[in-house]
């Protein structure tokens, strides 16, 4: 039994680090679509889209690890989750196909190139939106009832939820902006620097608006982040926050092109973290636990033999690959 | 809207639809990341431009395929929860970990390896963009290995045991995917593929020569194609008999719907050709049969028993029309692929191969008709499996999940309308691109990236070693 305990939660870290590595990677290009309405140029947005057109795919097959990797490691909580946040799930599908096709459509016509840059914008901006909808629903707990999901299919409806959301959109712009810092040179680079500023102290917003809201969720919520002794475990967390924060502020002052995005990437990784420690054991919370949900030992194990051989593989690939195509991307010509 | 509707009804013709546009894509792409290999590997080893020139062309069109087939792929990895949250949860730990196991081992190394095989050539010299593209070929055909498999066990599931929550668990894993369907349905939708896309490759290449017949690297896609399907068809025609043999095996009843089998025939079943079968008479309408031929296909003897849909509980029937007539396209099919490769075969004896225009015509008509027999080929098989999501265990009213049909109308009706906007903008810049012929000095897609020397900013590559 306590075999299975122990996989259960290896299983939970395994999915927390596929999601966090798919926020993080689809978030800066998703991020570039969301600030794409404040390039107008098409010489900026051809520099813009080439700074991932030879990554992103990779980055989106993190979700697609995130989702089948629950659905066979914790069956029970992806059958909860999808039709409790199905409409946030479906808007975020239809985004990524307007935004994904994008890349390689604005490339193969002249006359509509602006039909997929308006593709582009809107799909990042709808699927980013939905995905920060889709958290907060999780986060506020969803009816269940048995096996099932037994609630309605507009419940991940509220203000909380709408409030992840757009804390999710001011995130990922944030790691797009310090993306293109660091990827892009001349006055591109300088209008990413005046965006990062202002995205910044956004950003610091909305995790100061969710870590007021959350702990008025659930008592569970206030519980694990107020009580003694955790307050030992959790206080970091804010702290570390304030440091990362200063550190990137002080990047944006100095223009040190290279800090920024890590930086950001920081401060995603803090944000995750008081996410997993508000959430922890719970996968669907309140409701359902790690090890309720887990699948059986031997389905666990026979892929946890796969992700320790081939996760490090992959993670060797995917950064040879960024370093195949490192460096500033230079406004060019030859465009078809 | 939608409340007069069955949302598991509603359910089916969103994985149908969704499935009938995903599937295309992969069926062409599979076949072309080989035939881009296979490309790559000629210019390497024999140095000729048309080579490259052809495989710069072909680039770009993967390009496009290939993204909407990641795009259209990401929608069914989730519809597994959205629609079909209790079939999710009763086979997540039998057929989730094959799926994981596609994504490790397949997708990654497929979108890990694509920038640097359609922008990298420049950046990472020939060799290592030649293992880049194998890394693309190797990783479509392992993709097609999990799916399929488990796809496979959802046919003829094998080495599995239920536990207390009535969930599917895996007993024995090496069943579980090597099941008895497995290994047929593989080779004969591998061969499907390549089949695919040597008719498209076909039908681009005899384009072009019917404009002119001159064109170096359209008389080279041609030929190729032209082996491709000769000597592929007649190896897909056994392989379908088997595939055929081992579902009258495991899963009778999707024998007696595409055959239209009503009827037991204890001393020899009639072929029947053509008909109308109707569900509610029990019969095949204004059926055009060959007696006692279906036995001989079947059974290998002309008087054999073959047991009909009389056996089977009315609860337990495939929709027979959909099944066998989709039966009938997807053989229709392949024995026209085969008549083409037959023909090439000759005009290539003869020396008429560039030059006849009647191949050409009929080269450039079957362009997708590799892409229609997969589809139904598809239907065939997934309806002939209904009522169960996995055979004869779970039923698919009861593997649905628990939404109010709007919920599942509106989503399929958001999927419709995006579904037909951008395929059919994306199936224009494919045949736009096809349009043209292959130029001399013929660019990939890296051309919409500046190439430069990489190395000029130490600072960022300081941060990223």
């Amino acid at each position: 039994m306590s075999g299975a305990v122990d996989i259960a939660t290896v299983w939970a870290f395994i999915i927390a680090f596929a999601v966090f590595i798919y926020v993080v990677m689809d978030g800066f290009d998703l991020g570039l679509g969301l600030l794409f309405p404040l390039f107008p140029e098409k010489s900026d947005r051809d520099v813009i889209m080439n700074t991932v057109a030879p990554v992103w795919d990779g980055n989106e097959t993190w979700l697609v690890l995130g989702g089948g990797g629950m659905m066979a490691a914790f069956p029970l909580a992806y059958a909860v989750l999808m039709p409790a946040i199905y409409t946030p799930v479906i808007a975020m599908l239809i985004g990524l196909i307007f935004r994904g096709v994008a890349f390689e459509f604005r490339w193969r016509t002249q006359g509509e190139r602006n039909l997929w840059d308006v593709a582009f914008a809107g799909g990042s901006w709808l699927a980013a939106l939905a995905q920060g909808i889709a958290l907060g629903a999780i986060l506020q707990g969803v009816h269940v009832e048995g096996r099932h999901y037994a609630g309605g299919w507009w419940d991940w409806l509220t203000p909380f939820s709408i409030l992840t959301g757009l804390a999710l959109v001011v995130g990922y712009a944030l790691l797009g902006a310090t993306w293109l810092v660091l990827k892009t040179e001349d006055e591109l680079r300088d209008r990413a620097y005046h965006l990062s500023w202002y995205l910044l102290f956004a950003m610091l917003g909305a995790i100061g608006l969710i870590s007021l809201a959350t702990p008025l969720l659930h008592i569970h919520y206030a519980e694990r982040w107020f009580t003694w002794p955790n307050v030992i475990l959790t206080a970091p967390v804010p702290l570390a926050v304030g440091g990362i924060s200063a550190l990137l502020l002080r990047s944006l002052i100095r223009r040190q092109d290279s800090q920024p995005f890590f930086l950001s990437l920081g401060l995603f990784a803090l944000s995750y973290a008081g996410l997993g420690i508000s959430m922890y054991p719970y996968i669907v919370p309140q409701s359902i636990t790690i090890w309720q949900a887990a699948s059986p030992q031997n389905s666990q194990i026979f892929m946890l033999v796969g992700v320790a051989v081939l996760v490090p593989l992959i993670l060797g690939y995917t950064a040879w690959a960024y370093w195949v195509f490192r460096g500033k991307v230079k406004a060019g010509a030859g465009y078809h | 809207m939608f409340e007069g509707f069955d949302a598991v009804v509603l359910a089916r013709a969103q994985f149908a639809f969704t499935m009938s546009f995903h599937i295309v894509f992969p069926a062409f792409s599979v076949g072309l990341a080989s035939y881009l290999a296979v490309l790559e590997a000629l210019w390497l080893w024999t140095g000729r431009e048309v080579y490259i020139n052809l495989f710069n062309y072909w680039l770009k069109i993967f390009a496009v395929a290939f993204g909407m087939g990641v795009v259209s792929g990401i929608v069914m990895s989730y519809q597994f929860g959205t629609n079909w949250s209790a079939f999710a949860d009763k086979t997540g730990p039998v057929i989730g970990p094959l799926m994981a196991y596609e994504v490790l081992t397949a997708f990654f190394l497929e979108a890990g390896f694509l920038g640097v095989m359609l922008f990298g050539l420049e950046r990472v010299g020939h060799r290592l963009h030649f293992v880049a593209t194998l890394m693309v070929a190797t990783g479509t055909l392992i993709s097609a290995f999990w799916i399929l498999s488990a796809n496979s066990w959802m046919q003829t599931p094998a080495g599995y045991a239920v536990n207390a929550d009535g969930q599917f668990i895996a007993a024995d894993w090496l069943k579980v995917i090597f099941n008895p369907s497995f290994p047929y349905r593989l080779v004969h939708m591998v061969l499907a593929a390549y089949l695919t896309t040597a008719l498209v490759v076909g039908a681009v290449g005899a384009f072009h020569l019917l404009r002119d017949q001159h064109l170096a690297g359209p008389r080279v896609m041609f030929s190729m194609a032209m082996w491709m399907a000769a000597l592929v068809a007649p190896i897909q025609i056994v392989a379908g008999d088997q595939h055929g043999l081992n579902t009258l095996e495991h899963q009778p009843t999707k024998i007696m719907a595409m055959e239209g089998h009503f009827d037991s025939h204890p001393d020899g079943a009639p072929l029947i050709l053509f008909g109308l079968p109707d569900m509610d008479a029990g019969k095949v309408k204004y059926a055009l049969e060959v007696p006692r031929l279906g036995s001989l296909i079947l059974k290998h003897s002309l008087d054999a028993p073959l047991n009909g849909l009389d056996t089977v509980p009315r609860e337990n029937w495939p929709p027979v029309p959909v099944t066998f007539w989709a039966f009938r396209i997807m053989v229709g099919l392949g024995f026209l692929i085969f008549a083409l490769g037959l023909f090439s075969l000759l005009a290539r004896y003869i020396g008429t191969l560039y030059q006849s225009r009647l191949l050409h015509l009929f080269a450039a008509a079957m362009g997708p008709a590799g892409l229609i027999a997969v589809l139904a080929g598809w239907f065939t098989t997934e309806t002939g499996r209904q009522p169960f999501t996995v055979y004869g265990l779970l039923r698919t009213a009861e593997s649905a999940s628990p939404l109010a049909a709007p919920a599942v109308g509106s989503s399929l009706a958001a999927f419709a309308i995006v579904y037909f906007a951008v395929f059919t903008a994306g199936v224009v810049y494919l045949l736009r691109l096809m349009a043209q012929p292959p130029h001399p000095g013929e660019q990939g897609p890296s051309s919409s990236l500046p190439a430069r020397a990489a190395g000029i900013t130490p600072a960022v590559e300081g941060v990223m070693r």
